[in-house]
């Protein structure tokens, strides 16, 4: 599904922010990334949604290898992904409704399916009944209900989820955590960037550590060498 | 399609101060090459007015008889570059000065021999009706035997033709260098148009729109804030044009094709100033 392998990416101001690094995510995982600030978690993300261009070595997503995409190809291989921000993302100017119907429309989809598929992924999320008001109407955590309603929309198989929590109270950081783990028990993977350690102790999750751009730690390869190793 | 129009219409509701700018600067930009262009219409105008007035005249010697000036009138009028050749005969001649000349007339009346000469004028196709052709023709005229004097504005005829290549000149640098500055200032409000949306743009992209579709609503958007001013330049200049018939000059305004021809204009600049802004910044994020 997400394959990295020996990767490096250099930006050109800066140095190294990712220093060979190789993991493989499977269909319908929940993964953690954390680290410090300035670890690479949101240049690891990037590079799966194709926002930064690969500096060297191999990344897939889905079936399309990031490393060498055609820039026509970039919004396919979106369209594949739900990805979700600390900030939301939402156009200002649109209702709850508008702004994951935008999702859909940009995608040329049906006229006549939209409203259906928006109210689905609205109630999903719980907010079906907010569905007119505008995001200055919303709260924090609101508002990331409707950007993963957004994400939801185009039925993705992976979900990018760059501290999603970060801008939210406890209260909220927990309700949007219980969503994403609903969505991922129905399937769709999640891959969640995240300081929040509380969080990942919480969850019997895997979790994927970087430290200045280097993966030092990933449960699904450490705790199976662990066991190997503790009699 | 749809959502093409009804995101280029949004923009107009959503940022109606900038739509309204760009609309008028795009206006006076035009309405600026198009009172360049009333110029240069009014001019033309003019010049072939005067080009109009371009003839030649042959003084016959006294006492031509009227056999061979017949025939060699209609010798003349075979010529290539000529239009029309009539025969002035001396008491026509007599009878017109009398007419024209009103403030002459009583010592025209006591004349007791007619002074005028018979003569020939020849009238050169529009054109022919430069310094090199009259000159051309007039030596042709001076070698039949009965032509005494052939007479024609030889420094105005000159004149007339520089006057024609400075106007084309002017016109042409003129114009063009107004038609950039539009381009320039369409390019930018444009762009200023783009920058504003530059967030939306993020985010379409993000959610997987492709270059053409975010393109779309702003080429369509761009073409109508063109065609928008182009309409506001014709009436900026039908307004101008109006006061300078009242109060200046008896002019003559842009004939429908011109009209059409710069709202079109005003719309093919409005689309590619869009394309270029837009095209710049999806290139660059
Ligand atoms: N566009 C860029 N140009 C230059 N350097 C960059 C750019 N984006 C990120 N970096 C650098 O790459 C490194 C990793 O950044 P990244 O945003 O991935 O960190 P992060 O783990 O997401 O941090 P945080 O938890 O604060 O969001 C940092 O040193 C950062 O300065
Ligand atoms: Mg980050």
């Amino acid at each position: 599904m997400i394959k990295f392998t020996n990767v490096f990416k250099a930006f050109p101001k800066g140095g190294l922010a990712l220093k060979d690094v190789s993991f493989h995510i499977a269909k319908g995982e929940f993964v953690f990334l954390t680290g410090h600030s300035g670890a690479g978690k949101s240049t690891v993300l990037k590079l799966v949604y194709a926002d930064e261009p690969v500096t060297s070595g191999e990344v897939r997503v889905s079936g399309f290898n990031a490393a060498d995409l055609r820039p026509r190809d970039v919004p396919m291989l979106r369209r594949r992904l739900g990805i979700v921000f600390q900030d939301f993302r939402l156009l200002e100017d649109r209702t709850a409704e508008e702004n994951v119907a935008f999702a859909l429309e940009v995608t040329g989809a049906r006229r006549s399916s939209i409203a259906a598929r928006v109210m689905r992924v609205l109630t999903q999320v719980g907010l079906a009944a907010k569905a007119q008001a505008y995001p200055r109407e919303l709260s924090g955590g609101e508002q990331q209900r409707v950007a993963i309603a957004r994400a939801l929309v185009n039925e993705p198989s992976v979900l990018l989820a760059d501290e999603p929590t970060g801008n939210l109270d406890e209260r909220a950081t927990r309700g949007v955590f219980q969503l994403l783990r609903d969505i991922n028990a129905s399937g769709t993977a999640v891959v969640m960037a995240t300081h929040d350690l509380d969080l990942v102790r919480q969850a019997p999750y895997r979790v994927i550590e970087l430290q200045e751009g280097a993966l030092v730690y990933d449960s699904a390869v450490d705790e199976s060498r662990d066991q190997a190793a503790t009699p | 399609m749809n959502l093409t129009i009804r995101e280029a219409l949004l923009a107009f509701r959503r940022a109606p101060l900038l739509s309204a700018l760009s609309v008028t600067t795009i206006a006076f930009s035009l309405f600026v090459v198009g009172l360049f262009g009333l110029v240069a219409v009014n001019l033309q105008d003019a010049l072939r007015g005067v080009a109009e007035r371009v003839e030649i005249v042959a003084y016959l010697l006294p006492g031509t008889p009227i056999e061979p000036i017949t025939l060699a009138t209609k010798d003349i009028e075979a010529f290539p570059e000529v239009q029309s050749a009539t025969y002035v005969s001396e008491d026509s001649a007599l009878a017109r000065a009398r007419a024209e000349l009103v403030e002459f007339r009583d010592v025209l009346q006591e004349l007791e021999r007619n002074p005028l000469p018979a003569s020939i004028e020849v009238k050169l196709r529009p054109r022919f009706r430069d310094a090199d052709h009259v000159n051309d023709v007039a030596e042709r005229l001076r070698g039949f035997g009965f032509v005494d004097d052939v007479r024609f504005g030889r420094d105005w005829v000159e004149k007339l033709d520089r006057l024609r290549q400075v106007a084309a000149a002017v016109g042409l640098v003129v114009g063009a260098a107004f038609a950039v500055v539009a381009i320039i200032i369409i390019g930018t409000t444009i762009r200023m148009a783009v920058l504003q949306r530059s967030r939306e743009i993020a985010i379409m992209r993000l959610v997987g729109a492709t270059n053409g579709f975010i393109r779309r609503p702003f080429l369509l958007q761009g073409a109508i804030k063109g065609m928008l001013g182009g309409l506001v330049a014709i009436g900026l200049s039908y307004g101008a044009y109006t006061l300078i018939n009242r109060w200046l000059i008896q002019a003559s305004f842009f004939s429908n094709e011109q009209a059409v021809a710069i709202v079109g204009f005003g719309t093919l600049i409005g689309l590619f100033g869009s394309a270029a802004s837009v095209g710049r910044h999806l290139r660059r994020v």
